[in-house]
């Protein structure tokens, strides 16, 4: 089979296409009405072929003519290749210059991309299972709970899972951070703002 | 005169006890959470927007936003300055020669000219703003259906040709952005669209959860996914007064920066990134020793910093007068007036003067607050930067969930920030940035809703956005725009203009 030369543009084309169908094949049950007066499927059904058809555009350029992967494609907040990464100070070797391993949790170690950053040319192979599905996870546990169980116990949920997200973190630690998060939470949100929200739910018998 | 009287009014809003006090606390408020790595003025914006909800005045909530606002602009500067790590791409610039004159001992002078430039470059721009704004607000009166929806159209297409990156993937993501905007109750007949029977969704998604999501998770999710190391504390931050000498040297780049940031800020789709790029080639430029560009230049930094000060203020000008957002920024702002009951536009400046003018003076209070604060408050910033980021990121997490949930309590915004989380992510990684989609979803609605009353006053006549006068020359210069994008040639330059070559 062909393989095609940016993954990014196929996995992002693919998507186009997806949700572009998705969204033409919606407008269909609604009345579409005519020009002189839209019905409120028109916009959608037009719109979700467009993007469709840009989807299929992404998709042919990625077999023909990708995107120069690295330093062309621009990253998450904007022109990142506006300022060629030659001209980006990174002190010759960052890398090493990393302080003493004794701060291993500390600014140091931690790592923050910039938006000098090049992004992953093959993207899919670039994200990983754990943080993708904690994260998610995190966000869906507190939504899912945040009714039924109150406040605090979602977020003592939703702290545990997003802590668990990063590579490494034991699950001692992951409790700490949840802790200390709930407890944060309820001086901020509870008592200092004084939102009216439920602490523990019905489910909890609050 | 008119323009004293309107500057006196915003002032007497603005200089009220509590308005101060929340333009202070969102100046502070940004700037803590600005100042954290890989956080830029977007996300921090997306992540604070829930906190002014709940006010009664929409004047203090929006005074507080645009606090919020210069705060994590200048608090992105200092950790670009100090560790190398731009929050967002238009503190990389600052990061080139602020973080060189940093390593040379110099992080004090960076951080103070930093703030200099933009409190002189906040005050022209206030001005700018003052000045412009009701006069165009007075065209845009004038507008009928058919030119709003031509100016939605150059606003969107302008968007594209000034950002930089795959222009297939950011058209697709304005439009798939427009299409997200179309979830919930159509406006005309009523009848819910895209909702799945869930009667949350009758009233569309969720823009904060959209954003929150966009820019907040699938920044950390990004945070996460590359494990590199490139950050070097400068914890001494002594001597914070630049010399006579050093102010006599940023005073032309400052000043130079400060036009050209006003004049890019009101541009759509530019706004302050792309004022400091131009403004970092510009001083290079000019400059009689260019080569010290890169190894701690001091106009590198008052340069850019100006720049995008001044284009942060300017970028006001076409949401207060057409209800335009001219960047991710400003459709966060816009989407806080709707939130608050008000739709920005035209009218704003009639029936609002109080708020518009309270918010502009707001503005410069805010400048003024961000150099007394942030100076002296410099070692603490420095210290929240010592937060490991295995405490940080969950806490943002659990941060956002409950903003989000708070906004109306209701779980499936929640669960819009999860999935759009994702979404989002997988879409970054593959080359696609998100700002185009928030543009697109916030335009939409307006697209849609002029689109359709304009061909309904037309009798279905389509040529309408053709043949009235305005609504022609706005279209045309979006096929300018879109050709000029598309033409390789042309493309290759464009490139040349944002990669100032050595």
């Amino acid at each position: 089979m062909l393989r095609p030369r940016s993954t990014g543009d196929l996995v992002a084309g693919l998507i186009f296409v997806g949700l572009g169908a998705a969204f033409a094949i919606g407008a269909l049950g609604y009345d579409l009405g005519s020009l002189l007066e839209m019905g409120p499927g028109y916009v959608p059904l037009v719109l979700g072929l467009v993007l469709a058809a840009l989807g299929v555009a992404i998709v042919v350029k990625a077999y023909v003519a990708p995107d120069p992967a690295p330093g062309e494609v621009s990253d998450a907040a904007g022109s990142g290749r506006a300022v060629p990464d030659a001209e980006v100070p990174d002190g010759g070797a960052p890398d090493t210059e990393v302080p003493d391993a004794a701060a291993s949790d500390g600014v140091a170690s931690d790592r923050v991309p910039t938006d000098a950053d090049v992004p992953d040319p093959r993207p899919l192979a670039g994200i990983q299972w754990r943080p993708t599905v904690a994260i998610f996870a995190a966000v869906g546990f507190f939504a899912l709970t945040v009714d039924g169980l109150g406040l605090l116990p979602a977020t003592f949920g939703t702290g545990l899972l997003a802590a668990m997200a990063r590579p490494g973190t034991r699950v001692l630690r992951a409790l700490l951070i949840a802790v200390g998060l709930t407890l944060t939470s309820w001086i901020i949100f509870a008592v200092l703002l004084q939102l009216r929200l439920a602490l523990f739910g019905d489910w909890l018998g609050g | 005169m008119d323009l004293l009287d309107n500057l006196a009014l915003g002032f007497s809003e603005a200089l009220q006890w509590h308005n101060v006090l929340f333009c202070l606390l969102g100046v502070a408020l940004g700037t803590a959470v600005g100042v954290l790595p890989g956080i830029g003025p977007t996300a921090t914006i997306a992540l604070l927007l829930p906190i002014t909800f709940g006010f009664d005045d929409p004047t203090s909530a929006l005074i507080m936003l645009a606090g919020i606002y210069y705060g994590a602009q200048y608090g992105g500067s200092t950790t670009a300055i100090l560790l190398n790590l731009p929050g967002e791409s238009s503190a990389a610039v600052t990061a080139i020669d602020g973080h060189e004159m940093a390593r040379a001992g110099r992080a004090g002078v960076a951080l103070a000219v930093a703030a200099i430039g933009s409190f002189v470059a906040g005050t022209v721009a206030t001005v700018v703003l003052a000045v412009a704004a009701p006069v165009l607000a007075r065209a845009a009166l004038s507008f009928g259906s058919a030119e709003y929806f031509s100016l939605v159209v150059l606003g969107l297409i302008a968007s594209i040709a000034l950002a930089s990156g795959s222009m297939l993937k950011a058209l697709a993501m304005i439009v798939l952005g427009i299409l997200l905007g179309t979830l919930g109750q159509d406006m005309y007949t009523g009848t819910p669209r895209f909702t799945f029977g869930v009667r949350e969704l009758y009233q569309g998604l969720n823009f904060v959860a959209l954003a929150v999501g966009m820019f907040g998770i699938a920044e950390i999710l990004r945070n996460l996914h590359d494990p590199r190391t490139r950050t070097r504390l400068v914890s001494r931050v002594t001597n914070l007064w630049p010399s006579r000498t050093e102010l006599r040297q940023i005073a032309g780049p400052v000043l130079r920066a400060t036009g050209l940031g006003s004049l890019l800020g009101v541009l759509p789709g530019g706004g302050h990134v792309l004022a400091s790029y131009a403004s970092y080639a510009v001083e290079k430029r000019v400059s009689r020793n260019p080569s010290e560009f890169g190894h701690g230049a001091i106009e590198g930094v008052a340069g850019p910093e100006s720049a995008n000060n001044a284009a942060a203020q300017t970028s006001f000008i076409p949401l207060l007068t057409l209800g335009l957002p001219a960047n991710p920024v400003m459709a966060l702002m816009a989407g806080a007036f709707i939130i608050q009951g008000i739709t920005p536009g035209p009218d704003v400046m009639t029936e609002q003067p109080a708020l518009v003018w309270g918010l502009i003076a707001s503005m410069w209070i805010g400048n003024v607050l961000l150099v007394l604060l942030n100076l002296p408050l410099i070692g603490l910033w420095v210290r929240m930067l010592s937060v490991p980021y295995s405490v940080l990121f969950p806490a943002i997490v659990v941060f956002a969930c409950i903003g989000t949930y708070s906004l109306s309590q209701n779980p499936y915004d929640v669960l819009a920030v999860a999935v759009f989380g994702v979404l989002g992510f997988v879409l970054i990684r593959s080359g696609c940035e998100p700002a185009p989609l928030l543009l697109g979803f916030v335009l939409g609605p307006l697209l849609e809703d002029n689109l359709r009353r304009a061909l309904l006053l037309s009798r279905g006549d389509p040529t309408v956005f053709v043949t009235r006068p305005i609504s022609g020359v706005l279209l045309a210069l979006a096929a300018v725009a879109l050709v000029v994008t598309v033409l390789p040639m042309i493309r290759r330059k464009r490139d040349v203009v944002f990669a100032e070559d050595d």
